[in-house]
């Protein structure tokens, strides 16, 4: 009926665990903090001129937005002596403007010394704490753990719908480009850029990438998930690095992405979360986050001015995409993208994934229930977006190769041009936007769920989002048979995008209209206390929740669809 | 080859495709600072450039090197001119893709709007089109070529005026400001001024969008009217050419400057210019296809009419002088009877878009 997944066993890439950058990194752990302390410090003094007068203004404003955070924002995760620490960059700032006079020389480096004290403080603090003896027992844990749970389960009920040997591999399924990424890894540096829909995503990936036999990628993991235990001890098992939202002043932002770009030199492979966050509306990340890309652009010019030409100090963008059934926090998020956008018109509730129980009864759900996910691995792309071949060369539209340095030359020299790699950045950014679309795997949930949305939409064409949403529920009922037109009609549109490699579709795709509905009504948000789509008495279509429903259809927005309505 | 690569960073050549009117005045201006290599396609010109110091009778500077190899070109400069009719636009930039590297700056001095067909579309049946079917020259370039630290030029700038040393300025757009720097540096002079602007496709659409307004002008000289009707149409000219240029992804304070106003005023007043002319042939009566007939070269407004009037069609946006100079070109509409439609169209507002 359909093709079969294919499970491989991946035998490890550098199979000393010494090798690993990552593992080289951790055991200069030290000198590297120092260095990044170090180079964010000349960095910032540079952006600033080294005029004395803004570095006091940038270390005040710094000052003022950190003692506000610990006041109103205060979280598990904040060390004790945070207090103590403003506290005494406040008595030196003082100290400073009373005592410092004469030359602003004497004054830039009476500043200079409290700016290194805040960025070895930031530095120190974003430093993944990463131990390849943690990371071998979590794997295992993970593995293993998983797999119990799983066997368990199925052997109990459910044995007889799939193949006789359960891992994880049959729940997660690894397409595209796994073969090309490994070879990759071994040749350059890879940076891989996921679309973020769960906070599952991170251990997720993390697994993906042990399972692939690839060394441990270190990523940006935001600080809030460290407040969860659970999901602390992955972190730091899986080599992320920490990154706070709350800070949002230059320094921090700076000291960011001087480790990010110093671990990628170093030739860690990283993984970035492009979109920042979680997509709020369950619409696949359209503009991203240039921050942390800029510095895989910095990383590479960097290493083209050090001389690295061959392809070990090439950078390669690997776009992936993470396809769910189901989202656990599906409604915390569309609410908050509903309060965000219609502003007093909408209400938000509580998050779901704030606790390691709710967490762990989710994993528990999972695994020994059906939803399964698929992971696309899109084909590896230079910093400029050019798609890079095994060997990994550039390859320009024609096939032609392309020698990437060239895009950081000016009269035969590689040049630094902050402003022409902002460029570059935004050009980046849109190229891995029109991968993630089409390596976007279609579900038949994704499926069932856009089309019951625009029936609804088009059948209430002058209501807008917020009162389409408020609609009573006798106006909510489809006839299975319009219903079913619909999703023909919108299969038929993927299909052809398809064949035009615009977008790829799970085989499940490939059955009959009546299964596909059957298999996408089963699975289209399938724990959540209120279902998005299901089936009434009389056969007909109908949702509990109509915000879910929006939610779970944004996932195919942005291949103009909604013209078939 | 053999001699590019001797040639340090330092006296690379500048490089001009192009030896019409323009290109020929900017490599005059580029070689009075700089060694300049220009290419022409046809052999005997090539000839006439490197021994008699002339292309088609224009006087050239005496630095000024020809080929017509677009490998030669490409391997000796890293800054290139692209002064080339739009006409030949797309052909000439695919002549050049091969040699064109990432390292190269490319700078377009071309007022034109290309329209990019899927396979099997025809453009003379096509009564639609959406933005993504539309091409800026500097559009062109990126799609084609591998450059992408890409400019464009544009302003007030008559070429008889600049090959006699008259002072003027013009407007070097780019998203680079590295390449807005090397323009300026090389082309800036006492009597030349170049400025400055990130918006090149707000720049490119200005200098595209005047040759609309241009036509008109040219209708209402035709009719013998005077300057008030001049003055009325370049304000709601440039109230059009704004939201125009809004609606196509530039930005309206981009037609406030030189590629924009300065280059409105100066068509609107010269009887020479091709798009003028056939405004003013339009009102004196003759049709589209006379005029056609007895024009070198296409005046490029009349494209960029029916180009943007089919965009209309996908924007939801009105633009009555356009439209009403479509329908006088192609649709039989008299030049009296545009005329009387805008004067009873309902514009009440002033200035909308700032």
């Amino acid at each position: 009926m359909e093709e079969n997944y294919i499970k491989h066993q991946y035998a490890p890439i550098l199979p000393e665990k010494d090798e690993w950058p990552v593992v080289k990194l951790a055991r200069e752990r030290k000198e590297f903090v120092k260095k990044v302390a170090t180079l964010s410090e000349g960095r910032i003094l540079d952006l600033i001129g080294k005029n004395p007068e803004i570095l006091k203004e940038e270390l005040e404003t710094t000052l003022y937005r950190e003692k506000l955070r610990i006041k109103q924002n205060p979280w598990d995760v904040d060390p004790d002596d945070e207090g103590p620490f403003w506290g005494e960059v406040k008595n030196n700032l003082l100290q400073i403007h009373s005592e410092v006079s004469g030359t602003k020389a004497k004054k830039l480096e009476a500043y200079q010394e409290v700016l290194r004290k805040i960025t070895s403080r930031y530095s120190e603090e974003i430093a993944s704490n990463f131990k390849a003896s943690h990371y071998k027992f979590t794997r295992r844990v993970v593995t293993y753990g998983f797999s119990r749970l799983l066997n368990a389960a199925r052997v109990k009920g459910f044995g007889s719908l799939f193949s006789n040997q359960f891992t994880l591999q049959d729940k997660i399924q690894i397409t595209g480009q796994t073969a090309q990424l490994r070879e990759l890894a071994t040749k350059g540096t890879v940076v891989m850029v996921p679309t973020h829909f769960s906070n599952l995503d991170s251990v997720l990936i993390g697994w993906i990438i042990s399972v692939l036999g690839m060394p441990p990628f270190i990523y940006g993991a935001g600080l809030n998930l460290f407040n969860i235990s659970i999901f602390a001890y992955f972190m730091n098992a899986l080599g992320a690095y920490k990154v706070d939202r709350r800070k949002k002043n230059m320094m921090y932002l700076e000291t960011l992405k001087t480790y990010s770009k110093e671990a990628i030199q170093f030739g860690c492979h990283s993984l970035f979360f492009p979109g920042g966050t979680r997509s709020r509306s369950g619409i696949i990340e359209s503009k991203l986050k240039l921050g942390l890309l800029s510095t895989a652009i910095e990383a590479q010019r960097a290493n083209f001015e050090n001389g690295m030409t061959d392809v070990s100090g090439k950078i390669f963008i690997v776009p992936v995409t993470i396809n769910y059934h189901f989202v656990l926090e599906a409604p915390g998020l569309i609410q908050d993208y509903l309060s965000q956008t219609g502003q007093e018109r909408y209400y938000k509730e509580n998050d779901e994934f704030s606790t390691s129980y709710k967490i762990s009864k989710f994993l528990f759900k999972f695994f020994t229930k059906g939803s399964d996910i698929s992971v696309s691995i899109g084909r590896a792309m230079d910093v400029m977006g050019n798609y890079v071949d095994q060997d990994g060369k550039s390859l320009d539209k024609w096939g032609r190769v392309v020698n990437t340095q060239e895009y950081f030359m000016s009269n035969g020299k590689v040049t630094v041009d902050a402003q022409r790699e902002e460029e570059y950045t935004q050009m980046l950014g849109k190229r891995i936007v029109e991968e993630f679309h089409k390596i976007n795997r279609v579900f038949s949930s994704h499926l069932v769920a856009f089309v019951a949305f625009e029936l609804i939409k088009s059948k209430n064409a002058k209501l807008d989002l917020f009162d389409l949403i408020r609609l009573p529920q006798e106006d909510l009922v489809l006839n299975y048979e319009e219903f079913k037109a619909a999703c023909q009609r919108v299969l038929d549109q993927i299909f052809e995008l398809k064949a035009q490699g615009k977008i790829d579709s799970a085989p499940h795709l490939n059955r009959s209209m009546d299964e596909i509905i059957t298999h996408g009504l089963e699975n289209v948000g399938m724990y959540h206390a209120k279902r998005p789509l299901i089936k009434d008495k009389s056969g007909n279509l109908t949702t509990e929740d109509m915000s879910l429903l929006y939610f779970y259809h944004n996932r195919l927005h942005g291949y103009g669809l909604e013209k078939l309505f | 080859m053999g001699m590019a690569l001797k040639n340090s960073s330092k006296s690379q050549p500048i490089g001009v495709i192009g030896v019409g009117s323009f290109g020929t005045a900017i490599a005059n201006m580029l070689a009075e600072k700089n060694e300049v290599m220009v290419y022409a396609r046809k052999q005997e010109v090539v000839e006439e450039i490197n021994t008699q110091h002339s292309a088609s009778g224009k006087i050239l500077n005496p630095k000024i090197r020809a080929t017509f190899s677009p490998e030669e070109l490409c391997t000796s400069c890293g800054v290139l001119f692209f002064m080339i009719p739009s006409a030949a636009f797309l052909e000439v930039t695919r002549t050049f893709a091969p040699f064109l590297h990432p390292y190269h700056l490319v700078i377009h001095g071309t007022k034109g709007l290309a329209v990019q067909l899927a396979d099997g579309e025809q453009w003379d049946t096509l009564k639609k089109l959406r933005r993504k079917q539309i091409l800026t020259m500097s559009e062109v370039i990126v799609q084609e070529t591998l450059a992408v630290r890409v400019g464009c030029l544009a302003g007030p700038n008559i070429s008889k005026e600049l090959s006699d040393g008259q002072p003027a300025a013009t407007v070097i757009a780019s998203k680079y400001n590295e390449v807005i720097q090397e323009g300026q540096r090389l082309l800036r002079s006492e009597k030349f001024q170049v400025y400055g602007n990130s918006d090149i496709i707000g720049v490119e659409l200005s200098g595209v969008l005047k040759n609309i307004i241009a036509i008109a002008a040219g209708a209402l000289a035709g009719l013998g009217l005077g300057e008030n009707a001049k003055g009325l149409l370049i304000s709601r000219g440039i109230v059009e050419m704004a939201h125009l240029s809004k609606a196509l992804g530039g930005t309206a304070s981009s037609v406030m400057g030189l590629a924009g106003i300065g280059d409105l005023v100066t068509t609107c007043n010269s009887p020479d210019s091709r798009n003028f002319t056939v405004g003013f042939r339009l009102a004196k009566g003759e049709s589209l296809s006379q005029i056609m007939a007895s024009m070198e070269e296409v005046a490029e407004g009349v494209n960029t009419i029916r180009i943007v009037d089919a965009f209309l069609k996908t924007a939801g946006i009105r633009a009555p002088i356009t439209e009403n100079l479509h329908r006088v070109l192609f649709e039989d509409l008299s030049i009296e009877e545009a005329l009387q439609f805008l004067m009873k169209y309902p514009f009440s507002v002033d200035v909308d878009f700032v």
